[in-house]
């Protein structure tokens, strides 16, 4: 060496390696930003998308109707039991007078949605001293109306091609100028169950339905949870039996869910005998498929808690099972519940195993346990897809939004308990 | 610590309590309806229509395609079978015997009208008109040459079938084979299709298996696309690919009407008149079968019969045909309603 100018760090070939790697650095950099960038656009891509169509989904178009009980119509004893389909036409009649012919009055009545003359309906069921009176009443507008009002019609087309004609489109424009028609913000979307009029179609019902059934899902696969990962990892004897076991519950996390669902179909249903479509059998059959996943994660918290810790307690006097119990499970506990967390978000997602049990069905009535027939979020979402009224296509898109809501708010939780309780050792 | 654990163990023992607390149900209000996703639609607005309607809980509509839901409703009588089951096709000999071994002796069958499938293309290219043999020719994968031999399907263009067809390549999106869809095309027209050829029809004699195989199976070589169930996924893909066809159930067209037209087949356009009339030739009847051991047991499944077999759900002008159901003709309906009505069962003869 010697202080020779040509020394291996030095020199002309010394500098062209340098180079090289300080290239090759930036190509790896770029290469991994590249990918982190193409990943983020199919998210941008996917999302936007997604929110785009399903915004209106989230608003619902709602015709005034001017409406009077008159007693030719309604009678004051039984005023749920009145013909209410030419009290809307009267009413949309003052707007628009020269509607007479049959044809206009088929057009006028396909104006309203049928959850419009239940509207009519119960405003004088409840409040029979309406009888004789006139009352203003916003009600739901038809899908083709909604779609109409939305934009999603192009007025442009030979009207053999459009679902709505040119007599009910200049009703419509009638009606708009004259203030009848609103867009409002459709809060019967979150409250209400299911329907075959897209204008009446709401998510309540499958949000209710993934609710019991995941609270089913976390009271079963919790606590057998981690009651399994805590013998396997602190009392389980290093026998070839337990790496069977443990072999195993591994290959339960990548058996494909629609198995688990044949396993609910032959267990809970045909020898347990429980109802079919209720959440309380998805929740089971959900349970199976999450017990794996709650199992490996909590060993890693386990795992993650120091020798030392256990070491110590047992150093002063406590029992093998006070060890767990007061010092290495509260400690895991954060990493444990993260654990749970990403697996309940994986459960709620999960359709295919439903699919066995019945839970894809069309269900109106809100389940108000978790022995109710019910649908699910991501079955709600299959459902309405698969249905041809072009009303469904925004509201396929804006169930994806709530189910996006609900999974990003879950990880979240996920990721705060996390940050906020983990010790790091 | 130790309350944590407790209250674990607590829990676990509530959700078992909870699961086993409901095997005994022996009573059931609400009607339970199994069957076709064809069907399924119209079950479910009538169900929809009878909950708002009545004073009965709405009933459960489950999509489990026909021969599932037939499965299912044949499992036996009580209550944790179903009430009625949907069919995109008739009962079949063997699924009433499986019926009537598990106790499903009566059966009311009801034919509530007629689904057409439909053969379409993007509204920006031309409209094609085909007929039966010549759509065979199309998607068969074994076809006769010249000469009678039977070889694998050389036509690569509708124009090599056809001249008068379009010199586009012949590339059709349809149902895969566990939809009702697919065996009702394979049934109307593939099965149809190739009994017009002498060549094919003269290997019925010497090889019935053999014949039902060259009629029934749908060329693989990439000209034939299986676009899922999903029939809103072929729309979209038609829109995109201008020279596709695909292959799907009437309602979708009547809803999309302003993107895709549906091809002349036999010289008749798939339309609601031309359905109804029976005049289009790739039309099959709907179905809905009750059990009779139910009526009574369930409340509630007189009304529902009754609703669905109203004027206002399944006649011309009724909300079920603005969900593209095609009714029946005016005095099969009349007669249907009363069988149906008298809960009239299916005998082993009218078979």
């Amino acid at each position: 060496m010697a202080g020779a100018p040509t020394s291996l760090h030095m020199g002309a070939a010394a500098q062209r390696r340098l180079r090289r790697r300080y290239a090759r650095e930036f190509r790896f950099k770029a290469v991994s930003l590249g990918a982190l960038g193409l990943m983020a656009l199919f998210l941008v891509g996917f999302i936007g998308g997604i929110v785009a169509k399903g915004w209106s989904g989230f608003v619902t178009t709602e015709i005034r109707l001017d409406v009077t009980y008159s007693e030719r119509h309604v009678d004051a004893g039984d005023p749920a039991g009145g013909g209410f389909r030419p009290i809307v036409v009267e009413a949309l009649r003052k707007v628009i007078p020269e509607a007479t012919e049959r044809d206009d009055m088929r057009a006028l009545l396909g104006l309203v949605s049928n959850g419009g003359f239940v509207a009519v309906r119960d405003a004088v069921a409840e409040d029979p001293s309406l009888v004789g009176k006139a009352v203003e009443i916003w009600v739901p507008a038809a899908s083709d109306i909604d779609m109409l009002v939305k934009g999603h019609v192009d007025r442009g087309l030979p009207e053999d091609r459009r679902r709505t004609d040119d007599r009910t489109i200049g009703f419509v424009d009638r009606l708009e100028a004259a203030g009848d028609i609103r867009a409002t913000f459709n809060w019967d979307f979150f409250t209400t169950g299911d329907s075959r009029e897209p204008e009446l179609a709401g998510i309540g019902g499958a949000v209710l339905g993934s609710f019991w059934m995941l609270l089913v899902t976390f009271l079963v696969s919790f606590p057998t949870g981690v009651a399994a990962a805590v013998f396997l990892e602190e009392f389980a004897p290093r026998k070839k039996w337990v790496d069977v076991i443990e072999v195993n519950i591994n290959n339960l996390a990548a058996v494909p869910s629609i198995v688990f669902g044949l396993l609910g179909l032959a267990v809970f249903l045909n020898v347990m005998h429980l109802p079919r479509s209720a959440p309380v059998v998805g929740g089971l059959t959900l349970a199976l498929m999450t017990l794996p996943t709650i199992v490996i994660a909590t060993r890693a918290a386990l795992k993650g808690v120091p020798p030392s810790i256990r070491e110590a307690a047992l150093g002063l006097g406590a029992s093998p099972a006070q060890v767990v119990s007061h010092h290495v499970l509260p400690l895991a506990l954060p990493r444990l519940l993260t654990g749970a967390i990403v697996g309940m978000a994986q459960a709620l997602g999960e359709s295919a195993p439903l699919l066995m049990i019945g839970m894809v069905a069309f269900i109106v009535d809100l389940p108000s346990g978790p022995m109710d027939a019910a649908t699910a979020l991501p079955v709600q979402i299959y459902l309405w897809a698969d249905s041809p009224e072009r009303g469904f296509v925004e509201k396929t898109s804006a169930a994806i939004v709530v189910l996006l809501a609900f999974l990003v708010a879950m990880n979240g939780v996920a990721v705060y308990l996390r940050q906020r309780f983990e010790i790091r050792w | 610590m130790k309350s944590e654990l407790k209250s674990l163990g607590l829990a676990t023992a509530a959700a078992v309590a909870l699961a086993g607390g409901a095997a005994g149900q022996d009573t059931r209000d609400t009607i339970r309806i199994v069957g076709s996703s064809t069907v399924f639609p119209f079950s479910a607005a009538v169900a929809e229509q009878f909950g708002r309607t009545s004073d009965f809980p709405t009933p459960v509509v489950e999509a489990t395609g026909s021969g599932g839901g037939l499965k299912l409703f044949c499992a036996g009588i009580g209550v944790e079978h179903p009430d009625v089951a949907n069919a995109s096709r008739r009962i079949e000999t063997s699924e009433i015997e499986r019926c009537a071994g598990n106790g499903v002796t009566e059966i009311v069958e009801v034919k509530i009208g007629y689904d057409g499938i439909v053969l379409g293309n993007a509204r920006s290219s031309d409209r094609l008109a085909i007929d039966i043999p010549a759509l065979w020719l199309a998607l068969a994968a074994e076809v006769p040459d010249p000469d009678g031999a039977i070889v694998a399907n050389p036509y690569a263009t509708w124009s090599e079938i056809d001249p008068r067809l379009p010199a586009v390549a012949i590339r059709v999106m349809g149902p895969p084979p566990t939809s009702g869809t697919r065996d009702a095309f394979v049934e109307l027209v593939m099965e149809e299709g190739c009994g017009r050829f002498e060549a094919v029809a003269a290997i019925e004699e010497s090889d019935e298996d053999r014949y039902d195989r060259i009629c029934a199976s749908i060329r693989e070589d990439g000209a034939f696309v299986e676009a899922g169930e999903n029939d809103n996924l072929i729309v979209r893909k038609l829109e995109a690919d201008p020279d596709a066809f695909g292959i799907f159930g009437f309602s979708f067209l009547d809803r999309n009407k302003d993107k895709i037209q549906g091809s002349k087949i036999g010289g008749v356009d798939p339309t609601f008149d031309n359905i109804a009339a029976g005049v289009y030739p790739v039309s099959r009847s709907l179905y809905f079968y009750v059990k009779n051991a139910h009526i009574g047991v369930v409340p509630g499944i007189r009304e529902y019969v009754a609703e669905f077999t109203g004027e206002d759900a399944w006649g011309p002008f009724g909300y079920l045909a603005d969900k593209g159901l095609i009714p029946l003709p005016d005095a099969d309906r009349s007669a249907m309603a009363d069988r149906a009505n008298s809960a009239v069962p299916l005998s082993p003869r009218s078979m």
